[in-house]
């Protein structure tokens, strides 16, 4: 292979047929997760050999608001928290449409925490993919409902005295019919964790760990995110089917604790059709 | 591949399957030098370029021994967040032994 040379765009990629390539490189920042995530979306649904005029991508506000953006399938990039009502109004409608939320938990948890909890409940056929950076990253860094006990953000310069969401937990006992989680790390498990969802008949959730260097990363030292990537590597062990989903719990502080990932719940129940 | 018991046992299609042998696509104009492809290559095939692209980043490229380590794990690729490297099958250009 030759080296490559700057300022060269005649590689074209292949999976940017599904990517709005003019728009790249995106927004995000250097170590961001949120690229990988689009990244693992595209790549589902070119591995799903399904029709990407069936596809529809809704995102709420935020750093993940932006996937909408970037993937060339219909999408919207609806308004702060209120993905999950737009998404529900377009699988209800028109049911043979395969409607991806990607938001982030600021999003989905916090101003949409109460749509997410109704929709899991109704179990719309909706595919949510969360992605989570345990804090308010494009507007600084503040806390956020996911944010982990003695995590620092810009509104808790001392460490977070909350307790925070335990997604897989919240979704499970909501009725999600698909839960899991997964960091970016482990991009084919949620590559496969996104094509199930796409299958399955009702609401199906992936938590996805991100890492966000500039605001959660630099506060909390944990360094670029290659490091905060590489802390998930040595942390994570893969457990599918866990009972204890109330055990699932991120300790950001105690390196020496466990993040249990992995697909948890894979259920039949009814789903919502109008 | 000889067990305890002594038996040698030899997989059926040991004269079919090999090695994979892939080649790595760089777009360095999209690279951020976030640095996972390098870190998580298994066969170390990619290191810090020198030279920087038009945004001031080290793009990867592939070392100076490296040219034909890649066995086709197209983890850089999936990883990548910025779409910018992918890896083929180079298989089909050289000669079958």
């Amino acid at each position: 292979m030759s080296t490559p040379q700057p300022n060269d765009f005649s590689v074209v990629h292949p999976i940017d047929h599904l990517m709005r390539a003019d728009r790249l490189p995106h927004i995000l920042c250097a170590g961001c997760g949120i690229g990988t995530v689009i990244h693992a979306y595209v790549r589902a649904i070119d591995e799903s050999g399904t029709d990407p005029d069936q596809h529809v991508c809704v995102s709420g506000i935020g750093c993940s608001g932006r996937a909408a953006g970037y993937v060339n399938v219909d999408s919207y990039h609806s308004t702060h928290g209120r993905a999950l009502p737009f998404a529900l109004g377009i699988a209800v409608h028109n049911p043979s449409l395969t409607v991806t939320v990607i938001s982030g938990d600021g999003d989905l948890m916090a101003i949409g925490g109460n749509h997410f909890i109704h929709a899991a409940r109704r179990n719309v056929n909706l595919n949510v993919i969360c992605i989570n950076n345990f804090n308010y990253g494009m507007t600084g860094g503040q806390v956020g409902p996911t944010t982990p006990i003695g995590a620092k953000g810009t509104t808790a310069p001392q460490g977070s005295i909350e307790h925070p969401f335990n997604l897989p937990y919240l979704a499970k006992a909501c009725g999600a019919s698909f839960v899991a989680r997964w960091t970016i790390l482990h991009v084919r498990q949620f590559t496969d964790a996104i094509l199930r969802s796409m299958d399955k008949d009702g609401f199906c959730f992936t938590e996805v760990l991100s890492p966000c260097p500039t605001s959660f990363g630099r506060r909390n030292k944990l360094g670029e995110g290659l490091d905060e990537v590489e802390m998930y590597r040595e942390r994570c062990h893969i457990e599918n089917g866990a009972e204890n989903l109330q055990d699932l719990d991120i300790d950001i502080v105690d390196h020496e604790q466990p993040i249990t990932v992995g697909n948890f719940v894979d259920i039949e129940r009814t789903a919502f059709h109008a | 591949m000889t067990s305890a018991d002594g038996i040698v046992r030899k997989p059926m299609d040991l004269d079919r399957a090999g090695v994979p042998e892939g080649e790595v696509h760089i777009i360095t104009e999209r690279c951020k030098e976030c640095g996972y492809c390098i870190e998580y290559c298994p066969e170390k095939v990619l290191v810090y370029s020198k030279e920087i692209n038009s945004r001031g980043y080290h793009f990867p490229m592939i070392a100076e021994d490296k040219a034909t380590s890649c066995v086709l794990c197209k983890f850089c690729d999936l990883i990548c967040p910025e779409l910018a490297i992918y890896t083929t099958d180079a298989s089909d250009d050289e000669t079958q032994s």
